[in-house]
């Protein structure tokens, strides 16, 4: 395959970047998207001009590590899948490609398309977790938990963190992506006794950290890659006006 | 070098209970004075933080990526084995513990193997009580499936995703000390060196991939949880940034590195479609449960569809060679025998390098929907790779490399040759002898950071004194000076090949000689080539950029330049051992029909190498296994 890429070029935060276009040929169809960076990136080398500077690791679409904006979608336009499970054969030869960062406000730019999400771990810091000292648990079938309660927390476990709901909303909303992680533990009955203080406390950091509000647009779980439900998001808030409820009123 | 490993005395079953009585306490108020360095965020390493950041110590934690959660350890799809018993099928602690010496072909050490499952049981309590969201019964009980070399059902998963679920759990329960300011989370860097003072680790040297500042940070101890060596091959399911710099830099001053010949191929990747191919991916080995692998009997039906060749026209080669294992026959076992299938010319696919799994009995006897249940992510991963549709045709398979068993070597107390520096989880050695089973990599990754550091390191803790170190003192600078030698050399070599390509020929150097089987010829053979390599790498490198902003060709080249040397280490160490033993095939010694033959005579024993000098042949060390609770016998799975 042969095309023509469109990609985004930023030496470091401050630099206010372009785009710059590169031509490559040559292309397996068999080769991901990743791949084909590579590939273009040994051809920079040749040519004498800095490689392109792109986010990845474990390239199975679990690590949460890749991102980019592909011709105006995060992770492509392929449904549930991350760019590192792309594959150019859903391309056509020929084709003019656009790849820029994930854009957000809480995502500042380090370099071309690597971005700073660490503004994530602040809300998982702030309290996606639940409290229990190591070596105290009780034996593991103490407590049954239905069946399908645990699928549904598992449903929402599976989140990767990567960040293309937030990338892919109007508002840069992480809306799903904290709504997931309070899902997970608030569905199970291990997690019922921080519920409370849990989506008080993150919905607080998610709004410290620089994201935006949530309108309901939806585009976050459509281009989530591992397709956790809006249904989450409407959980976490009712959850939350729960919880304000009854701080309010103890 | 003396190895001395501290075993505990007393019967098998005791020696835990009895040396975490026998260990030293560091009493919760001296806790705080100490400061430990912990790299790596996986299962061991994020388990470790968390955890010795809740006793009260000091953590400085990091990781190369850009946050922890997205450490290798993540990327485990089958699960994670516990000596439960749940499913009262016979299973045990003892059992386990034999299932997994044996596994790994007599070269273990037993009264680690012993410790780890005794600890798996804990394992499963903690992370339930975390939310790890295993698998459930409809009587809301925990599920269990069979695994790779086991007889009993004592594996628990998250779906496929058993490793991710984990590794949250870790994460999560990290995370809550980094809030409470107990862990310092250092992420985007890199350990380039080990600090050592007066031969203790006080410390290790960073790279900051984000803005290229080099940095000394000490501490009290240091733990090196920073997984293995498998990209010494350049094509493996590990994550493309795994590497071996950590542990080597250990290994360069002065911390044995045991047995680095154990790789561990898996047996149902996707296999190479060209190229361009950056890694590999793995297909969870809990489809062995369900799908038989097969090629055709006759070379001429390997390019037909495989849905158009007859029953009988096809070779169930796993469950004709181990009737009683069959598909589940272990992981070294079954690579080989897909390579001899592939060797013989009846393999299928591109190049003729795979071997089908086929799911089609168990749609029809169980219904796609369970199938799809069960497996539907890993499905639906193959489709993605491979375009192709595994619930309407067979998948297509073949042995990667995947695990690595060698590491650094430890005492009982995790402790490496260098006092005060610890190495944790599939960077160490101990557990998985020549060969792991499946759904124990995650078992020892987080026995040894929940349970087992944080009883052991106060043995060491106690009889040194804290915060000694200055990190302006001339060993610190010295350490300092020779990394950021290191990093010029790389960034002002004038050649013009990229480090990547330095990665893919030693990889096709390993693969050739030193993988899924090795000879004496083919072993010196690739050693010669791995020296010539290096010798054109110094020359003819290229690394565009400097080294003080993100550079990914400079993290890269870095990496490469390690492995070219712990490759040839391993090839060294793969001549050495002069027997066949689980991942570790040499063609001299086999059995007439192709089994692996150990020669416990000479051999029953971990290999640890020390490093004598650059350019200078390192020594080898030898610590004896002793078996006397498991009787070494011939491994059979027939
Ligand atoms: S690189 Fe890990 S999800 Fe893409």
């Amino acid at each position: 395959m042969k095309l023509t890429l469109k990609i985004w070029r930023q030496s470091e935060q401050k630099d206010p970047g372009r785009f710059e276009t590169h031509c490559i040929d040559g292309v397996s169809e068999d080769s991901s998207f990743l791949e084909m960076l590579d590939q273009l990136n040994e051809q920079l080398l040749e040519e004498g001009v800095e490689p392109v500077a792109f986010d990845h690791d474990c390239r199975e679409g679990i690590c949460g590590m890749c991102s980019l904006t592909i011709n105006g979608f995060a992770h492509g336009p392929e449904n549930s899948t991350t760019t590192c499970q792309l594959h150019m054969r859903k391309f056509k030869d020929g084709d003019t490609i656009t790849i820029e960062p994930f854009r957000a406000r809480a995502f500042p730019v380090l370099r071309d398309l690597v971005v700073d999400r660490s503004a994530f771990d602040k809300i998982i810091q702030a309290g996606g977790f639940i409290s229990v000292r190591t070596g105290s648990a009780p034996d593991g079938n103490a407590l049954p938990i239905p069946k399908d309660e645990s699928d549904q927390a598992m449903d929402a476990a599976a989140c990767i963190g990567c960040g293309a709901c937030v990338a892919s909303c109007k508002n840069a909303s992480a809306m799903l992506f904290t709504a997931a992680k309070a899902g997970h533990l608030n569905l199970l009955p291990q997690g019922k006794a921080e519920q409370e203080k849990r989506v008080l406390d993150m919905v607080s950091a998610m709004d410290g950290a620089g994201f935006g509000n949530c309108r309901n647009y939806g585009e976050c779980s459509a281009s989530c890659p591992k397709d956790i439900s809006l249904d989450f998001i409407s959980k976490l808030n009712r959850d939350h006006a729960k919880a304000k409820l009854k701080k309010l009123f103890s | 070098m003396k190895l001395d490993s501290k075993i505990p005395d007393g019967p098998i079953s005791e020696k835990w209970d009895n040396h975490r009585f026998s260990s030293k306490l560091v009493n919760p108020a001296n806790k705080r004075k100490y400061r430990i360095i912990v790299v790596g965020s996986g299962l061991a390493g994020g388990a470790a933080a968390a955890t010795l950041g809740e006793l009260g110590y000091n953590i400085d934690c990091f990781c190369y990526q850009d946050t922890p959660r997205r450490a290798h350890s993540i990327a485990a799809q089958g699960g994670i084995n516990a000596a439960k018993n749940y499913q009262n099928d016979g299973d045990s602690i003892h059992r386990l513990f034999y299932d997994t010496v044996k596994g790994g072909d007599f070269r273990s050490r037993e009264a680690n193997v012993h410790r780890l499952a005794q600890v798996s049981v804990n394992i499963i309590d903690q992370c339930v009580a975390q939310g790890v969201p295993f698998a459930r019964e409809y009587g809301g009980l925990l599920a269990n499936r069979s695994f790779g070399g086991a007889q009993v059902s004592r594996t628990f998963y998250a779906r496929g995703q058993t490793g991710q679920q984990l590794l949250i759990g870790a994460y999560s329960a990290l995370s809550r000390q980094v809030a409470t300011g107990q862990v310092k989370m250092h992420t985007r860097q890199e350990m380039l060196d080990l600090v050592a003072v007066d031969g203790h680790a006080k410390g290790i040297v960073t790279r900051n991939l984000a803005n290229g500042e080099i940095k000394a940070w000490t501490a009290d101890a240091v733990l090196l949880c920073t997984g293995g060596y498998g990209n010494v091959y350049y094509l493996s399911t590990n994550a493309v940034g795994c590497n071996v710099t950590a542990a080597y830099r250990a290994y360069r001053r002065g911390a044995g590195f045991a047995n680095p010949c154990y790789t561990q191929i898996h047996p149902t990747c996707i296999p190479v479609s060209g190229d361009h191919q950056s890694k590999l991916t793995l297909m969870s080995e809990s489809l062995r449960n369900d799908g038989r692998v097969w090629v055709p009997r006759d070379e001429s039906d390997c390019p037909k569809n495989p849905n158009d060749v007859a029953e009988n026209e096809r070779d169930y080669y796993l469950e004709r060679k181990y009737p009683s294992f069959g598909n589940l026959a272990p992981r070294d076992i079954s690579s080989r025998s897909a390579k001899e299938a592939c060797d013989d010319g009846r393999g299928v696919g591109p190049g003729g390098r795979g071997v089908y799994l086929d799911f089609s009995d168990a749609i029809s006897r169980l219904g796609e929907d369970t199938i799809r249940e069960r497996y539907g992510n890993l499905f639906q991963m193959y489709e993605r790779i491979t375009g192709e549709n595994a619930y309407q045709r067979p998948m297509r398979i073949y042995p990667a490399i995947h695990y690595t068993m060698g590491g650094l070597w430890v005492d009982y107390n995790l402790m490496t040759t260098v006092p005060g520096c610890f190495a944790l989880g599939e960077a160490n050695f101990s557990d998985h002898g020549a060969n792991r089973l499946g759904a124990s990599a995650l078992m020892q990754g987080l026995s040894d950071g929940y349970f087992v550091i944080p009883n052991t390191i106060g043995n060491y803790l106690a009889g040194t004194g804290s915060g000694s170190v200055s990190p302006d003192g001339p060993e610190v600078k010295e350490v300092l000076d020779s990394v950021r030698q290191r990093v010029d050399q790389l960034t002002s070599c004038e050649g013009r090949r990229s480090s990547r390509s330095y990665h893919k020929q030693l990889g096709q150097i390993m693969w050739e000689y030193a993988g899924m089987a090795r000879n004496e010829a083919g072993l010196k053979k690739a050693i010669g080539e791995i020296q010539n390599l290096r010798e054109d790498f110094q020359k003819n490198l290229h690394v565009p950029g400097s080294g003080d902003n993100l550079n990914a060709e400079l993290e890269r080249a870095g990496r490469v330049r390690d492995f070219l040397d712990f490759g040839e280490l391993l090839c060294r160490d793969a001549l050495e051992r002069n027997e066949s033993c689980g991942g570790h095939f040499r063609e001299e010694h086999q059995t007439t029909d192709g089994e692996a033959k150990r020669d416990d005579e000479n051999f029953a024993h971990a290999a640890v190498w020390e490093f004598k000098g650059e350019g200078d042949t390192p020594e080898r060390h030898v610590e004896e296994m002793d078996f006397e609770n498991v009787k070494l016998a011939v491994r059979s799975y027939k």
